[in-house]
């Protein structure tokens, strides 16, 4: 019987998938010629994953709906507003921040790749990445919404942004009836990933 | 498709390790971020046309095959260096026991 080498007794280290390999090989590669240091690459792993989030960009979006001076500031030019919060690109990209309304709900996709507010909503979700999204979201946004479970009144127009790799886009949720008394921190909360990038709505208050 | 669950931000460590590897190389500026961008755009075109990407494992490996174009185009990294190397950490793995670190042998 031909031995299982994915048997329990396996003598040797498990074999990472190729591209694992590949990744390792150019690591290597380019640490021996001093291009890369694997202590900062650890850190930017680090950051990514525990560091930076949503909840970083539903700071920005309970700020705007409690304070209208910050609101008007971030919706004039969103950069340098976000910056000063410690929330700034390191690609270098500016931070174009747009309201939802009564009459307009926007929704933001990357129809290229997948360029995304990086500082303030962390790394894209899958779903953001797929070819199904980027290619529906401007074709057929009400159809994507509703998959999404979000419902919008027929005089409300969708504006579909399209971001690149120097225009990110964050969008201002409406903010939920009920919640006139609350603060920045307990609004943050009602802040959802998929309502800052339009795909969603924010959380109803006690909800 | 909800935001209430706690993804991981990388499934696999390798997704993390490339993306990192990615933008270190551009914080320390051997190339701008729209370069990148327009590249990895013609990656994903590519392969979304053999079949339609989920944005999992498949965005990561359009994700490495276009860096490794990069690195090549900018004489970082030769391809033929970059193979020997993955098949040096293959070697070393396959003949590593199992539960040891593993390292490349010396003159890997």
């Amino acid at each position: 019987m031909p031995h299982d080498h994915h048997d329990h007794d396996d003598p040797h280290a498990l074999l990472p998938p190729d591209p694992a390999l590949r990744v390792r090989a150019l690591e290597t590669l380019l640490a021996r010629k001093g291009l890369i240091e694997p202590a900062a690459l650890d850190e930017i792993i680090d950051t990514y994953q525990n560091r930076i989030g949503p909840r970083n960009g539903a700071q920005v979006v309970a700020r705007a709906w409690a304070d209208p001076a910050f609101r008007a500031a971030l919706l004039e030019d969103a950069t340098p507003v976000v910056a000063d919060l410690g929330f700034f690109g390191r690609q270098g990209e500016h931070v174009v921040a747009v309201e939802n309304t009564d009459e307009v709900h926007n929704m933001v996709v990357c129809t290229l790749c997948s360029c995304y507010p990086w500082p303030l909503l962390g790394i894209p979700p899958a779903w953001y990445k797929s070819d199904a999204y980027r290619s529906r979201a401007v074709r057929e946004p009400r159809k994507v919404l509703a998959e999404f479970g979000v419902t919008l009144p027929e005089d409300t127009a969708v504006r579909v942004w399209d971001s690149t790799a120097e225009v990110r886009y964050l969008v201002i949720p409406r903010r939920p009836e009920g919640t006139e008394g609350m603060g920045v921190d307990e609004l943050a909360k009602l802040v959802t990933r998929d309502s800052m990038v339009g795909t969603g709505l924010a959380r109803a208050s006690g909800a | 498709m909800s935001d209430q669950a706690p993804e991981p931000v990388f499934t696999q460590p390798w997704h993390g390790q490339v993306f990192a590897l990615t933008v270190s190389l551009n914080e320390a500026g051997h190339f701008a971020w729209p370069e990148w961008t327009a590249r990895f755009s013609k990656t994903l075109a590519r392969h979304g046309l053999e079949k339609e990407l989920d944005g999992g494992d498949d965005y990561f490996t359009a994700w490495l095959e276009t860096l490794e174009g990069l690195l090549a185009d900018l004489g970082e990294a030769a391809p033929e260096e970059v193979e020997r190397l993955r098949a040096a950490w293959e070697a070393a793995y396959l003949s590593t026991p199992h539960g040891d670190p593993v390292h490349l042998p010396k003159g890997a």
